[in-house]
């Protein structure tokens, strides 16, 4: 008997995206299982192992370029978040203003601009800093990468306060409640999925990024991507599988707990 | 600096002619206050660099790296042509032209691989019954915040000499000796059309989730084939969502300077290894200037026709 008749169906879609599925899992999952090869190659197997694990955990490098990346992730996300919370409070809810479309484009530029011209026109611009200041800190990656996060953390801050409604703070402000308080009490604790979801992005943008690092960073300013690019160019071990895969691991557990949050509300 | 800072001080009334209102007034006001720090960050490290930027594409190189304070249009002209050294001739840049077109080319191949794929896997997903459409697209949206880098990695293990697809090829006998992919242009296709495969995906997906599936119906009822309804009824309705995956893999697509540096090795450079190079041994800070303008104008004008295609496409379905 013939197959009755799918309106929604088309032909060979199911197998191409079967197909698509299996292609972006495939590379990953190799990546993983290598990650725990007991040999020294990253194409031949020699047994399992937790080997490589525990040469990353206990290579100096690896760990100082971890605790770069989680501090220049912590403070860019946090200013980010912060910055783009204000942001959003000010382009929001109040009708739309002149000069309104300019701080949209202003805010959301890293997002439209190629990543390697505006890591091309930092180094410009902190090469003269540094030989005018002499200052050679992390300070120069925490503030490159604050300002690429803000639109990652503006968008679901806007996002969530757009869809709030006004009605409660109105009667807040009936009941004698200060402006501040207003905001302390109300407004803020109902935007707080948009501010946590904001602030995750962004921690996650800034720990991922690589261009704008390599660019920006000094000798010995490492981060775990630039450190894992620098090692790409040389003969690899599967030490740089289990640093992926820790920082895959990482992720889904981010995504994980982000998507499950979201369907709890929803 | 040539950006203005926007000042926060009181902004003139939304509608000229009537009388001031004060409360609306501090409105504006705060809303510029409160945008201002987000604003100055951004003006420090992101607009403001560009517009020095700029002003460099216009000097003339330093001996090693940087630049010297004089005025020059030599890092323009170098992005087309080049002079020959004894007779001072003027020729096409051949090697320039060859770079800009390889990363046109291989961006535009990549967008359209990534619509070939990309459209059956969200259709896939949207007409998927609504409890297991999430979990279809959480697997899409893993691999879209994956660290490019590893997701590079990840394909450069598989297409390498020694990697997996030829050891299977060999193992089946298909093949004698390993198929050399790496260092390739296609490897650098490859490689761009897995990582921005999911840029794709979640905007079609987005579009077709929108689509109303009774307009299938009403197709079929009116004989349509399912080539005609795909073509005449499903790809119009959804072209907004093509436009924008479109425009999301094409930028990073041109701009890309991760894959190319580690699947294309030092042959096969897109304009974005290239740059570097400018400012790194090639030592020539306006050429690498004027090249990172000629990307960003490259960029604006596919912006600025998503921009355009998007109002028509706004104004446009309500009637329709």
């Amino acid at each position: 008997m013939a197959r009755p008749f799918s309106v929604t169906a088309l032909p060979g879609f199911g197998l191409i995206a079967v197909a698509v599925f299996v292609a972006l899992y495939a590379p990953i999952v190799t990546l993983v299982a290598y990650s725990f090869n007991a040999a020294n190659s990253i194409t031949v197997w020699g047994g399992f192992s937790f080997r490589w694990y525990l040469a990353a955990w206990e290579n100096r490098a690896v760990q100082e370029a971890t605790i770069r990346s989680l501090i220049i992730a912590t403070s860019a996300s946090a200013v980010a978040t912060t910055l783009a919370t204000m942001a959003a409070l000010g382009t929001t809810r109040r009708g739309r203003f002149r000069g309104q479309t300019m701080i949209y484009v202003m805010i959301n530029q890293p997002l439209m601009v190629p990543e390697i011209v505006t890591a091309v026109a930092l180094l410009i611009v902190f090469a003269g800093v540094r030989v005018a200041t002499g200052y050679t800190g992390l300070g120069y990656l925490i503030l490159a990468h604050s300002a690429f996060c803000i639109p990652f953390a503006y968008l679901p801050i806007r996002a969530r306060l757009e869809g709030m409604d006004n009605s409660l703070e109105t009667a807040a402000a009936d009941l004698y409640a200060s402006p501040w308080r207003t905001f302390r009490r109300v407004t803020l604790p109902m935007m707080a999925p948009g501010i946590a979801a904001g602030a995750m992005l962004a921690f996650v943008i800034s720990l991922d990024d690589v261009i704008i690092t390599e660019f920006v960073k000094t000798a010995g300013q490492d981060t775990l991507p630039t450190y894992m690019l620098g090692q790409m160019r040389r003969a690899i071990t599967p030490e740089v599988n289990a640093i992926s895969t820790a920082l895959l691991a990482l992720t889904v557990l981010l995504l994980t707990a982000f998507f499950l949050l979201g369907r709890k509300r929803s | 600096m040539a950006t203005p800072t926007p000042a926060p001080g009181p902004m003139p009334p939304d509608r000229p002619g009537q009388a001031p209102d004060p409360i609306r007034a501090r409105q504006i006001r705060n809303g510029w206050l409160l945008s201002a720090p987000a604003l100055f960050i951004l003006l420090i490290a992101a607009s403001g660099p560009l517009a020095v930027m700029a002003v460099y594409s216009f000097l003339t190189p330093g001996d090693y790296g940087g630049v010297r304070w004089v005025f020059s249009t030599e890092g323009w002209f170098r992005v087309f042509f080049q002079r020959d050294i004894f007779d001072g001739t003027v020729s096409m840049a051949d090697a320039h032209v060859t770079i800009l077109w390889r990363s046109v080319r291989l961006s535009i191949l990549t967008t359209a691989i990534t619509f070939a794929v990309g459209f059956p896997t969200a259709w896939f997903i949207a007409t998927r019954p609504p409890s297991r459409r999430a979990m279809w697209l959480f697997l899409i949206t893993i691999p879209f915040w994956t660290n490019l880098l590893i997701r590079t990695f990840a394909i450069n293990e598989v297409i390498r000499n020694e990697g997996i697809l030829n050891s299977i090829l060999i193992g089946i006998g298909l093949i004698e000796r390993p198929i050399q992919i790496l260092y390739t242009d296609t490897a650098v296709l490859i490689g761009m059309a897995y990582v921005y495969l999911p840029l794709m995906v979640l905007p079609l997906f987005a579009a077709i989730d929108r689509f109303d599936m009774r307009l299938l119906e009403a197709g079929y009822d009116l004989y349509a084939d399912r080539w005609r309804v795909l073509r005449r009824v499903i790809l119009p309705i959804v072209r907004p969502g093509i436009v924008a995956g479109s425009i999301l893999v094409f930028v990073p697509s041109l701009g890309a300077y991760v894959t190319p540096r580690i699947l294309g090795g030092g042959r096969n450079m897109m304009i974005g290894n290239f740059i570097e190079l400018q400012f790194g041994q090639g030592r020539n800070w306006p050429l690498g200037a004027a090249l990172s303008m000629m990307l960003l104008l490259i960029v604006l004008v596919a912006l600025l026709f998503y921009v355009r295609a998007m109002n028509r496409a706004g104004g446009g379905s309500p009637h329709g």
